[in-house]
């Protein structure tokens, strides 16, 4: 049995999640996005969590393993569009191995 | 309106050292903690040095859940099919504590609470700290669960994004350049097969590697820690590395995972585990302002990080701040007088501190990690090499100049290879 055939939605199917259904952490400021030549979100995210949909970056906030480096990569390689904020006390990503 | 002696942000190594030797001294400390229990939102590799830990918590490895202790390090530089391995081996590892234990996080974490809690510390998890409250330029306490908690101290133990002290005006912009992201899988095998395919004598001896190339030509590096039933397998790339390059860093990670070296170790495994977390690059240079009016950074949050290629060290270094911190707070309590000039005394404690001196003798290796070739070029040199110096082919031998000039190709002139050498040499050398 290989480990390596495990897709991106595979590996996070393993992962527990509270997800919070009312609000999401991330916030997107379009017009910022839209100035934006590298997005660099759409590389650096572990979940893949930011995704280009008719132009517009689409953050789908439930899948974010909370890592910090979107905020990080935006800042510097970006325009700054994204604002992370922690989920609610409880909400989001529960690490069982960590 | 209830008020502590001091509020601790973050229930991690760094939190929950200044939190038990705060309590400890008869101080009331409460710790807020994001996660559902301490350690549910933290990742490391994760490598536990040993030294630091021991002082504070004598022969903890007894009682806390650790893995494996680790008996072995090795270096692997990782070719296109090859490998060339550097061990190193404790043969008699008998004598207690090991260098490093390797841990799990989410079951490691809850353990160094609990010191902070049996020490009379209160745990509140499960609550987001929204902002810190700050008056005047003075820290004075944090709003969290819609209430203002205010304390003569806040112990800023946020870990890496510390988005506090952003919001708060209190620290500058990150660089990406400075901040790797590491991903991790966590891989499920039997005990029994762990303890065999990394010759170990038994199932409480484990070993690391740290891996050099084979990361999609991007800066960084790999690793793959044993645990009890579990081996952590990651790359840890720097992220302005990441998006230049235009690839995810699942795919990297793939990548990692299908070199013949790794794939054999972690063969038969099942992944139960996806994980990520941003690290600090960690250098000497880059250590922020570490306190104010009414409060002081420790750990991750204040960039407290070493990487001297052969490890990577967050926890021990945290829990060396924390008690430094620790420490000018119960010396602050004394003279009643928590303002920056007072709490300026953790800095100096700080750089007294073994580890602070560690990322004094290792800073030129900040500048050796941005060198490209470490990751591109010489792990295939190197295995070129060892090919040529190991192997009976069709044609005559090659003593190891004649061989290191053949494998050079044109991707190195000898000029850019004394060069590099000496900058190895200046980050690990002397």
């Amino acid at each position: 049995m290989s480990t390596r055939e495990l897709s991106l939605d595979d590996r996070l199917g393993l992962d527990k999640y509270e997800i919070d259904e009312e609000h999401s952490h991330i916030q997107v400021d379009q017009s910022l996005c839209l100035r934006c030549q590298l997005r660099p979100c759409l590389t650096v995210c572990p979940a893949a969590v930011y995704v280009a949909v008719d132009g517009e970056i689409v953050a789908r906030y439930e899948n974010c393993l909370e890592c910090g480096t979107c905020q990080i990569a935006c800042d510097t390689g970006g325009q700054g569009g994204i604002t992370w904020n922690p989920p609610q006390g409880g909400f989001g990503i529960v690490f069982r191995y960590g | 309106m209830e008020k502590f002696d001091a509020i601790v942000v973050g229930a991690g190594p760094a939190g929950a050292t200044a939190a038990y030797l705060l309590a400890q001294a008869g101080m009331q400390v409460v710790v807020i903690e994001r996660g559902a229990t301490p350690g549910s939102k933290n990742v490391s590799g994760a490598l536990l040095f040993s030294q630091i830990y021991n002082e504070l918590f004598p022969n903890f490895w007894e009682s806390a859940p650790v893995e494996r202790a680790i008996v072995g390090h090795s270096i692997a530089f990782l070719g296109q099919e090859t490998s060339v391995t550097l061990d190193y081996r404790d043969l008699d590892p008998t004598h207690t504590p090991h260098n490093a234990y390797s841990v799990l996080r989410a079951c490691f974490d809850p353990w160094m609470a609990q010191q902070a809690e049996d020490a009379g510390a209160m745990l509140l998890p499960g609550y987001t700290v929204e902002r810190l409250l700050v008056e005047n330029g003075r820290v004075t306490g944090i709003h969290a669960g819609g209430d203002d908690l205010l304390a003569d101290v806040v112990v800023v133990a946020e870990g890496t994004r510390s988005q506090l002290l952003k919001q708060a005006g209190l620290r500058d912009d990150f660089y990406a350049g400075d901040v790797s992201i590491g991903v991790k899988e966590v891989i499920a095998l039997p005990e029994e097969i762990i303890t065999n395919r990394f010759q170990c004598l038994t199932a409480d001896e484990g070993v690391a590697y740290t891996c050099v190339g084979h990361t999609g030509g991007v800066e960084g590096g790999g690793f793959l820690y044993t645990n009890k039933e579990t081996l952590s397998v990651g790359v840890v790339v720097k992220i302005d590395a990441l998006y230049k390059s235009q690839r995810q860093p699942h795919e990297i990670l793939d990548e990692f995972k299908s070199h013949p070296f790794i794939n054999r170790l972690v063969h038969g495994g099942k992944v139960v585990e996806y994980s990520a977390q941003a690290i600090h690059r960690g250098g000497v240079h880059l250590i922020p302002q570490l306190y104010g009016d009414g409060y002081v950074v420790v750990g991750s949050a204040a960039r407290l990080l070493l990487n001297n290629v052969m490890t990577l060290r967050g926890m021990d270094v945290a829990v060396a701040s924390a008690a430094a911190a620790a420490k000018a707070i119960l010396a602050a309590r004394e003279k009643g007088d928590y303002s920056r000039a007072s709490l300026a005394a953790y800095e100096q404690f700080f750089k007294q501190t073994d580890v602070y001196q560690d990322m004094v003798t290792f800073k030129e290796t900040y500048a050796l990690l941005e060198n490209k070739r470490l990751f591109n070029v010489y792990p295939d040199l190197i295995s070129g090499v060892m090919d040529d110096m190991f192997s009976v082919k069709a044609r005559p031998g090659k003593k190891a100049y004649r061989a290191l000039r053949d494998n050079m190709h044109d991707e190195l002139t000898l000029w850019q290879m004394l060069k590099d050498m000496a900058q190895i040499g200046r980050g690990l050398v002397r």
